[in-house]
């Protein structure tokens, strides 16, 4: 993993925060460039050229996702820069967030002037106090340095930013559950089609894009689309952030080129399980995707593809590591108990299956399970797969069938017992 | 007695709603400076913000309810919560938990009698990678020890 680092390159260095260590570095040199020299249609024609696909967990080609906004609309446009990092396991925002918050907004404003955003936002999770501080400090900065404001470089340009604090709700990080919550109101998810493109923030066309997405633009813009597209694998471009936590040596966050190997990242670079104990699971994306056996990552590379193949996602690249003394009922339990907190409460299929497979993993998991629950819970989980209006339910529903699937006998022997049958 | 903002909350609550392109949106940042001045969200405050907002109680109500970060209750003067989701939990967030109780004498969802502390169990709050973790009023205190909880609540008066 001796690769040059494009999303880290700034982390560990001395007051990576502040403006005159990130100019020192060449920060603002590609907002500079994007906003005096380019057209709108030439800077998404060279994102698309870089392969870059949204970091946010869905994977979406971020310049098509630019190019979906009309440009003879009379109404205002947006651009929200998603930094509601919630999804369990992953903590790679936070880190650019505390320490590189100017490529952050460099990210943030290049991205608003593709789609011609006059302002735009970052929408933060309430719970990072310190990290609203940082970024609001680094707007300040860059507005009095003139990178933000009015006439930007003497182009002619106006931009404003806004950083906005949520208040506590995974669902936030869902683009229309965000834009809900923008407009003041529940962050309630809205039904697509129509598209938050051309009907997003106030009804009025809106990008939203992640932390991680928006922090790749200045290299891209600095570098050029092609030396992006030279790294990683053929569909998934570039690099990626990878956070790891749980039964393993050295967790933190990792930049690596797409395609990286997994087992080899997991033993080598992050030192394996510790303590002498086994892997006994792994989720590669973050909770709301499918747990995958040790014999399943096997051969398995970090890119879009690869771990869909195997038969779970990418996402956020959240890593969660098990070892042999984690019980997977209960594992599945606690990953239930977060989507039946979480549930916004819109669709029923979500609001309530999410809390029954609560309930029936807790009886499993407490020596009160039943003949059945496992059919139960696998019922419940398709029901509400592909019958919600937005993806949280399929995040809810993917991983609770998945570690059934993948780890039966264990929570048969759960119930055959009466009791946890790993942990006493 | 009506609640109201003091002067300087309300040039505040002003600057605030001027930020935004619309006055709704600055509904979230409100609601925070209504709950520093009053404490908690209570009725009379969801009120008072629905007067500023001109919306109704009701919407007001809706919004608060929604988000676990406005109190609609009173709360300690410190407020822990630990993280309970999955790393969190492999690392040992139950046993982080079952200290601050036999520590403190109450359970999630209480306060202590003196008001000094309220506790909470919490979903993932990004801080995976140093787990156990909690959080406290607006501070993160990472890669917890029985040691370290011990001392941070001992200098949390």
């Amino acid at each position: 993993m001796s690769m040059e680092k494009l999303l880290l390159r700034n982390i560990g260095v001395t007051d990576s925060h502040t403006l005159a260590v990130y100019q020192s570095r060449g920060g603002y040199q590609s907002w500079e460039k994007v906003v005096r020299n380019m057209k709108p249609a030439e800077l998404i024609e060279a994102v698309k050229a870089s392969g870059l696909r949204g970091r946010g967990g869905a994977g979406f080609p971020t310049g098509m996702k630019w190019s979906f906004v009309p440009k003879d609309s009379p109404k205002l446009k947006y651009l929200v820069c998603n930094a509601d990092e919630s999804e369990p396991g992953t903590f790679k925002d936070r880190l650019l967030i505390e320490q590189d918050p100017h490529a952050i907004v460099e990210g943030t404003l290049i991205a608003a002037f593709a789609i011609q955003s006059h302002t735009a936002f970052i929408y933060i999770r309430g719970e990072l106090v310190a990290g609203a501080k940082i970024l609001e400090r680094a707007v300040e900065e860059a507005c009095r340095a003139g990178t933000i404001g009015k006439n930007i470089f003497g182009s002619g340009y106006d931009l404003d930013v806004i950083v906005h604090r949520g208040a506590g709700a995974y669902i936030c990080g869902e683009e229309t559950a965000l834009l809900s919550s923008l407009e003041g109101g529940r962050g309630w998810p809205k039904v697509k089609p129509p598209f938050p493109a051309t009907h997003g923030l106030f009804g009025c066309p809106t990008v939203v894009n992640n932390v991680e997405t928006l922090a790749a633009l200045p290299w891209i813009i600095e570098r050029g689309a092609a030396a992006y597209a030279a790294m990683g694998t053929e569909k998934s471009k570039g690099t990626k952030l990878f956070s790891v936590s749980g039964h393993i040596s050295r967790p933190g966050v990792y930049e690596l080129e797409m395609g990286y190997p997994f087992k080899k990242f997991l033993e080598e670079d992050c030192g394996g399980v510790p303590n002498g104990r086994k892997l006994k699971g792994v989720i590669p994306g973050g909770g709301s995707m499918p747990v995958l056996r040790p014999e399943e990552i096997e051969k398995v590379n970090l890119d879009y593809e690869s771990v869909q193949a195997a038969g779970s996602m990418l996402g956020s690249g959240g890593v969660i590591v098990m070892n042999d003394t984690t019980c997977m009922v209960r594992a599945a339990w606690n990953i239930a108990r977060f989507y039946a907190h979480e549930s916004c409460g819109q669709c029923s299929p979500c609001r309530e299956g999410c809390h029954w497979m609560e309930k029936i993993f807790y009886r499993i998991e407490h020596g009160e399970g039943q003949a059945g629950d496992l059919d139960l819970i696998l019922n419940i989980s398709g029901n509400i797969m592909g019958n919600t209006i937005c993806p949280f339910g399929d995040a809810a529903a993917m991983p609770a069938a998945a570690f059934i699937r993948k780890f039966r006998p264990e929570f048969e022997a759960h119930i055959a017992e009466k009791r946890c049958t790993v942990r006493y | 007695m009506a609640l109201e903002f003091s002067p300087e909350t309300y040039k505040k609550f002003e600057e605030t709603v001027a930020r935004y392109p619309k006055k709704e949106a600055a509904m979230l940042p409100v609601l925070y400076l209504a709950q520093r001045e009053f404490g908690h969200l209570g009725p009379d405050a969801i009120e008072y913000v629905a007067r500023l907002m001109e919306q109704s109680p009701a919407r007001v109500h809706g919004v608060v309810s929604f988000y676990t970060m406005y109190n609609m209750k009173p709360i300690g003067r410190h407020h822990i919560q630990v993280c309970r989701t999955l790393s969190c939990a492999l690392g040992g967030s139950e046993r982080i938990t079952g200290l601050i109780k036999k520590k403190l004498g109450i359970e999630p969802g209480q306060t202590t009698a003196d008001g000094r502390f309220s506790l909470s169990e919490v979903e993932c709050l990004a801080s995976c990678g140093t787990a156990p973790m909690m959080q406290v009023n607006d501070e993160y205190y990472e890669s917890l020890t029985e040691e370290k909880l011990t001392a941070i609540l001992d200098s949390l008066r």
